[in-house]
């Protein structure tokens, strides 16, 4: 029954998820620290003694290292998707990364990550191999289909590029969804309802909004808009260069030179931003390389104030995507909230505003967890797409295109060929001519954007058509046919009809990668293979075993194991020397079955340790803070390894 | 003029090999996806050329073919399969998006009868948009003085009232003479649904002015707003 199961996949700017149909409802697979998001950031280890090629580490223990070596980090990779060398380099003003230094124009820009190279896509492959084993890890089997998340104001080149990383992961991509669409599917599961409803979703980076009309089970998208550079980083970044500047006008320190300093007071800023939406204000105490110390209190008025802009930001595109369906706030039956950022009040008091929902009465819905809700509806879809269950059967998404298409015209105009917010798949013909006698080739400018000059529009590729028959000017009649596809991909197929001739089509794509490179960053292709795949989950299980075993090794010198009866301890030593029996068994299930066992045995001794733990050498923090640093590193996978942390 | 379509035409099912009369999406024998052939947006959705459309029956046939065409319904299906749920897909959103609105409706079938009007020849030549109707020469001359002089004010920073006022009021009316031709194409859609071939001929006539003198009275109406909301 695990044959062939298809997950969804929330790719995010900041964290990312996947999650599965479990019956008729859709379900977050946790990672082995038991956490269902896997922070989206990615970490090069150290270069192993021997010389060999240094380990890609992803989530938590990624972003641990982001303090101690920040070159060696990068997070938010969702921003570079996609785009171009100038594009990133403005990008890159906001963030501690490099580019390449050999980085040509033209070619898909790549960030220096210690001594190693990537492209954005490659980093992102990084994060789905992580939820691809996560799955994996979970189901007992291989994962190699996945629907996956993109937001919907994303362009043909940042989809492709998703696709792309997909392909690197060793994942069949069946389909990209949009994530305010995947939100909607979540929420509208359990309900049989007609409507229109507005999904407002601001993540870490991205802001989209779109609105679909509810009928049957049909998810009609009638229109979206959005800004594919606006989310919950930008009030981090603004934070943090506020605080940068104070500390240089009252301190006479200039932290932009320390990079680790930087993200000590990024980390800061987030803790900030996330206790103001719960509190009435938050503190800076900043520790600085000099001694002093930077202290600061941010009431949440002014905070208010201070990302007003920001938020204010998301105001536009609402209103487009209110007048591009035709009706106004008052036709939206429900608003749905999507993304971390949404937690803030005064987002949610914007969006009351936007779509009047309080005078008619009505209340943003945020019963699910906003940063699951994306991936429960990739669930979703994922399983509309497996076919063959009562759930979703009669559930369909029919989504827009967010960008006009159109052609550069003579005179540097555009031509529009596909209307944004066009149902998908969605297509156009063209006819083309020569203006030369004997001319063979002729070459098609296609752009996407709203833009009137195609130099202000996204530039999406340039195709030639070659091997046109030679004919007088103005005879060949070359017809071009513009096909969107179902995930807001183009694709282009040509023909001369006066000969009949399928005419031949290079595309250079503006931005992207071709195929050939793409095939030759994929990740590791033993991932395919079934035995590989046995012996990874194997070596894993018994990565797990003799983790906890080393820990239950230490534990009567610790202590806590005198609290313990002599029935618990005696419980803790059969299932010690039952895991000591199997753990040579060539089944990873034994295995972790009996590991599983001792963890539960030791259940008590970890919440003892725990005790312990957080009554002294975390005295202080949060318990999310403290649960940060206690379960994540894959080699302490139980509550007892992970008390043991130092 | 319409090139959506294939021209290979299939003459019987790829699956079960049963000869077909009707160009279908469907073999009607063995149900399963054909490749797009013959036909029109109209008959995508088993219609007769016609311009007064039941709107709720047309989406709830969009529905009904989408649920058994869309690429979703074919994830796992062979390539070649997929291929053709996805051109079929596309030609019926196509149509959809084109029956569902009045004017790409009307313009649609306008072409398809062999009138050559529509954006794509407004759009391509753009350095000779749409002539001006007899009737509105003096009154867009005067309109396109005040668009510059209020254009030159904004630039500099000042706005006059009364300018403000006289360009609102000629908004107000070029937005009655949209509606004016909206009417007059809805007596010819009845018109032209209802008649035989010659008063169709002078009726789809009547329809490409109408067409025509609307597209200018839209681009002037969007400049008068631009330049309004500035």
């Amino acid at each position: 029954m695990a044959e062939g199961r298809v997950v969804g996949i929330d790719l995010g700017t900041t964290n990312s998820l996947v999650a599965y149909m479990e019956g008729d409802a859709p379900v977050v697979i946790p990672g082995v620290d038991g956490s269902n998001l896997v922070p989206s950031v990615v970490a090069l280890d150290p270069v192993p003694a021997d010389g060999g090629r240094p380990t890609v580490t992803v989530g938590n223990t990624a972003r641990k290292a982001l303090i101690e070596t920040p070159e060696r980090v990068i997070y938010s990779v969702k921003r570079l998707m996609g785009r171009g060398l100038s594009e990133i380099q403005e990008e890159l003003k906001y963030f501690p990364f490099r580019l390449a230094d050999d980085v040509q124009a033209g070619e898909v820009p790549r960030i220096q990550l210690g001594e190693m190279r990537f492209t954005p896509p490659e980093i992102s492959a990084y994060i789905l191999r992580q939820l691809k084993r996560n799955a994996e890890r979970f189901f007992g089997s291989p994962v190699t289909q996945a629907v996956i998340t993109v937001p919907a104001y994303f362009n043909d080149a940042q989809r492709q590029a998703t696709k792309d990383a997909g392909r690197m992961a060793g994942l069949e991509v069946l389909r990209l969804v949009n994530e305010p669409t995947a939100a909607a599917l979540a929420y509208g599961l359990d309900r049989a309802k007609e409507g229109t409803i507005a999904v407002y979703d601001l993540g870490g980076g991205t802001f989209d909004i779109s609105i679909l009309k509810l009928r049957d089970g049909i998810f009609e998208v009638q229109s979206t808009n959005g800004d594919t550079h606006l989310g919950g980083d930008d009030i981090d970044n603004l934070l943090l260069a506020i605080a940068l500047d104070e500390i240089n006008a009252e301190h006479g320190i200039d932290l932009r030179l320390h990079p680790s300093a930087v993200q000590a007071v990024r980390k800061a800023a987030i803790e900030a931003k996330i206790q103001l939406s719960s509190e009435p204000s938050a503190s800076f105490d900043i520790e600085l390389p000099n001694g002093d110390r930077y202290q600061r209190v941010i009431p949440r008025d002014v905070y208010e104030l201070m990302i007003e802009p920001i938020l204010e930001r998301t105001a536009g595109p609402c209103k487009q995507a209110l007048a591009d369906a035709g009706i106004t706030p008052e036709s939206i039956d429900e608003v749905v909230m999507v993304g971390g950022s949404t937690r803030i009040p005064a987002v949610r008091q914007l969006v009351d505003d936007l779509f009047h929902l309080a005078p008619r009465g009505k209340k943003p819905h945020v019963e699910l967890n906003p940063d699951e809700v994306v991936a429960l509806g990739a669930a979703v879809q994922a399983d509309i797409l497996a076919g063959a269950s009562k759930t979703t059967e009669e559930i369909l998404l029919l989504d827009v295109t967010p960008l006009s298409l159109g052609i550069e015209a003579l005179g540097g105009t555009v031509a529009r060929i596909i209307q944004r917010n066009s149902t998908i798949p969605a297509s156009a013909t063209e006819h083309f001519t020569t203006g030369v006698d004997g001319q063979t080739n002729v070459a098609i400018h296609v752009v996407q954007g709203e833009r009137e000059l195609a130099e202000n529009c996204r530039s999406l590729a340039r195709f030639d058509l070659k091997g046109i028959p030679p004919m007088s000017a103005g005879l060949p009649r070359i017809e071009v046919k513009f096909l969107i596809d179902a995930d807001g991909i183009l694709r282009v197929t040509a023909r001369e009809q006066r000969s009949g001739k399928a005419a031949e089509i290079e595309v250079k794509p503006t931005y992207g990668l071709t195929d050939e490179q793409v095939e030759g960053m994929i990740l590791d292709s033993f991932d395919h293979a079934e035995e590989d795949f046995a012996k990874r989950l194997l070596i894993e299980a018994r990565n797990e075993a003799d983790t906890i075993l080393a820990a239950v090794d230490r534990a009567p010198s610790n202590p806590a194991w005198k609290l313990l009866s002599s029935e618990e301890q005696a419980a803790i030593a059969r299932a010690k020397a039952y895991l000591i029996a199997v753990s040579g068994a060539p089944d990873p299930r034994v295995i972790r079955a009996a590991t599983l066992a001792l963890d539960q045995a030791t259940r008590r001794f970890a919440e003892l340790l725990m005790d312990a733990a957080v009554s002294t050498a975390i005295r202080g923090k949060t318990m999310e803070s403290a649960g940060e640093e206690l379960g994540d590193a894959v080699t302490a996978p139980h509550p007892m390894a992970a008390a043991e942390f130092k | 003029m319409l090139n959506v379509l294939d021209s290979a035409v299939p003459v019987e099912c790829w699956s079960c090999s049963i000869g077909q009369s009707t160009t279908t999406l469907f073999c009607p024998h063995c149900s399963k996806i054909q490749p797009p052939s013959g036909g029109n947006y109209f008959t995508v959705f088993s219609l007769t050329p016609h311009l007064n459309i039941d709107l709720a029956a047309l989406e709830t046939e969009f529905h009904r073919l989408s649920r058994k065409l869309h690429p979703d319904r074919f994830a796992r299906a062979t390539d070649q399969e997929k291929e053709w749920s996805l051109a079929d897909t596309a030609l019926l959103n196509d149509a959809y998006r084109t029956l569902k609105e009045p004017l790409r409706r009307t313009e649609y079938l306008l072409k398809l009868e062999g009138s050559e009007i529509g954006e794509e020849f407004a759009g391509k030549d753009k350095a000779n948009p749409s002539r001006v109707p007899a009737d509105l020469l003096e009154e867009v001359f005067e309109l396109n003085m005040q668009l510059d002089e209020m254009r030159m004010a904004r630039k500099v920073g000042e706005e006059d009232p009364a300018l403000h006022a006289s360009l609102t009021e000629a908004k107000n009316k070029f937005e009655a003479m949209v509606n004016d031709v909206d009417q007059d194409l809805r007596k010819e859609w009845t018109n032209w649904d209802q008649s035989d071939q010659t008063v169709r001929q002078s009726s789809q006539n009547k329809m490409v002015s109408l067409l025509d003198r609307r597209r200018y009275l839209s681009n002037l109406l969007r400049d008068v707003t631009e330049t309004l909301g500035a």
